[in-house]
């Protein structure tokens, strides 16, 4: 049943396997193993990157496309959730309504900047993405009126998600399912299907051909595949799959607003969760969204109880010290790099095949 | 004779002032085999290009079954029936042998671009990909990455992908270049058994004067862009013309196989 779900690309490596159960477990019943709203908070961060990752992956690992504009797309769902929550009014209709045209919207235009500079070489588009999705942003804080600017907009959700309402509660047990741990299954149960979608269409026929382009586009075309094509439905599928992970986020977090969804800090995140967990594998977004959010989240704290461990030894409280923590994130990252090419993922499967 | 299968006219591509291909009108019927040849940089790989869609012409127009594909891209030649084995290897690296064969196969098939349906399932695919693996003697290696394969072999896959297209227009680019000899005849029965079916149009580039002698039905010859020669074997190689142009004045030592370049 897993081999099914999975279409048949399994992990392949132990290590890897056992990594992967262990987040998805853990995720599975945040609410109920940990107390206190960081991590539910970042569990369901976790859950929204990975399909945000995931969909990066099938255009930059699979298809070997180039785009920076993915922010564009997550923003763009996160704000036609949020800004119709704001203005329609705080129920499930409008957040449908809210979806539906930023998918329409959103589609439309990876289809339109495909279309156009699809066909030209792969920096050139990179810079036209890059173009896109600078205007985009500048769009949407100049627009003030409409979006909230700078600010952007807190919103309020449909009533069932909101924390106040309790479906159950037996405090014998201590389980309480308000609407937070519902809204969070909600992030949760939407990403592991968009994930599992995600896994169907890398080992289609489709994605075998997106595989061949990357490869070797100009080969794929004299087979008789139309590369411009392929890699403009690639294009939109992946940003359809960022925009669900943009209104995932605008349901959490009940705000959308440029830093949260648009900023180029973010896009360079996935580039590195993509880069760290490994290209073309999609699990890589897993492993590699789930650590990168855990290091942005935890590392802090992490620094500081060694901090206080060590302060009787000699400048190594200071280089711990938790002010630091950027430090040590940056140079994480530079050994995961150096270490590991094909990021963790292709690690763990060398590893599997040097046996 | 019949309608002929591919026809160029007035074909050219300038690169600058530098007519790589100038004016070549020729045409190919079924059933044949014809071999271009010439000395290096006489243009035959980009007159391939420009028949397959890998270049767009200048002037000029190729046809194909009567229809003008000059406009279309290769995509749409390959279609068509327009199968291209290339000079340079040209495969996909990281995928396996097996793959690699699989997508020529798939390209043909109504699933091509099935989104939802898995890759793995579609049986037809894997045992066609298989039988052409084995035609040119590579199902040993089905599971190694492209990359890996020595050269020779690399060749033969770039052979089989082609073959796997099923085309009606077959055009090898030097097929047996860098071969090891004990490789070379798996490649050259393959072209001789598709030269037997009668209904292909096999279109050969080659500097191997042995290899063109006992293959070719025709041999078109060109020498800096222009076609020089056209006739039967013996005729061409003969004619005074192709003497001076490309075989030099040295005709004894290719008759031993020796590479003309």
């Amino acid at each position: 049943m897993i081999q099914s779900a999975l279409s048949g690309d399994l992990p392949r490596s132990r290590v890897l396997s056992f990594l992967l159960a262990a987040i998805f477990l853990v995720l599975a019943f945040t609410p109920f193993l940990f107390s206190g709203s960081q991590p539910i908070n970042t569990a369901a961060k976790i859950c929204i990157f990975i399909v945000l990752v995931a969909s990066y992956d099938l255009l930059l690992g699979y298809t070997g496309i180039v785009s920076f504009a993915h922010t564009m797309f997550f923003g763009i769902g996160g704000y036609g959730v949020g800004l119709a929550l704001y203005g329609w009014g705080p129920t499930w209709t409008s957040a449908g309504l809210g979806l539906v045209i930023a998918l329409v919207v959103g589609t439309v235009l990876a289809f339109v900047i495909g279309l156009l500079s699809l066909r030209v070489r792969a920096i050139f588009y990179a810079m036209i993405t890059l173009a896109v999705a600078s205007a985009f942003a500048i769009l949407a804080s100049q627009l003030s009126e409409y979006t909230g600017g700078e600010d952007g907009r807190s919103f309020r959700v449909p009533p069932l998600l909101r924390p106040g309402s309790v479906l159950f509660d037996i405090p014998a047990i201590g389980l309480r399912v308000d609407g937070r741990v519902l809204s969070y299954y909600l992030v949760f149960v939407s990403a592991l299907l968009l994930l599992l979608a995600a896994f169907r269409i890398v080992n289609s026929p489709f994605g075998r051909v997106l595989q061949a382009i990357r490869e070797n586009d100009f080969r794929a075309e004299s087979l008789g595949y139309n590369v411009v094509y392929y890699r403009t439905v690639a294009n939109c599928l992946a940003a359809g799959m960022a925009m669900l992970a943009g209104a995932m986020s605008a349901i959490w977090v009940r705000y959308t607003g440029p830093d949260t969804t648009l900023s180029f800090a973010i896009m360079l995140d996935i580039l590195l969760m993509v880069v760290i967990g490994g290209m073309g594998t999609l699990y890589g977004a897993v492993i590699g969204a789930t650590l990168f959010i855990l290091a942005q989240n935890y590392l802090q704290k992490l620094m500081g109880v060694a901090s206080e461990a060590t302060s009787a030894l000699p400048l190594i409280p200071h280089l711990l010290h938790p002010d630091r923590w950027l430090l040590w994130l940056g140079v994480l990252f530079i050994l995961s790099v150096y270490f590991f090419p094909n990021g963790i993922v292709g690690k763990l499967r060398e590893m599997v095949r040097g046996r | 004779m019949s309608r002929p299968v591919l026809e160029t006219q007035g074909l050219t591509i300038r690169f600058g002032g530098h007519a790589a291909v100038d004016n070549v009108s020729c045409a190919f019927h079924a059933g044949s085999l014809t071999a271009i040849v010439g000395p290096n940089g006489a243009g035959k790989t980009t007159y391939f290009n420009l028949m397959s869609g890998q270049l767009p012409a200048t002037s000029g127009s190729v046809q194909l079954d009567g229809e003008d594909v000059t406009r279309l891209s290769a995509a749409e030649r390959a279609k068509r029936g327009i199968g291209r084995a290339f000079q340079i290897t040209n495969l996909f690296p990281n995928l396996t042998v097996a793959e690699n064969v699989r997508l020529a196969v798939q390209a043909k098939a109504r699933a091509a671009a099935s989104l939802w349906s898995r890759w793995d399932h579609h049986v037809e695919w894997i045992k066609r990909a298989e039988h052409f693996l084995e035609e040119v003697n590579l199902q040993d290696k089905r599971a190694s990455a492209a990359a890996a394969l020595p050269h020779g072999d690399k060749r033969k896959l770039e052979v089989a992908l082609m073959m796997a297209l099923e085309p009606h227009v077959y055009m090898f680019d030097e097929p047996t270049a860098g071969m090891s000899v004990d490789e070379v005849p798996v490649v050259l029965d393959l072209i001789k058994r598709l030269k037997a079916a009668g209904d292909k149009t096999i279109l050969l580039v080659e500097h191997k004067m042995d290899v063109v002698r006992s293959l070719a039905d025709r041999i078109v010859v060109l020498h800096n862009g222009q076609l020089v020669a056209d006739g039967d074997p013996e005729t061409v190689i003969a004619s005074p013309i192709v003497q001076e142009a490309y075989l030099g004045s040295m005709p004894a030592a290719e008759s031993k196989g020796a590479a003309v370049s």
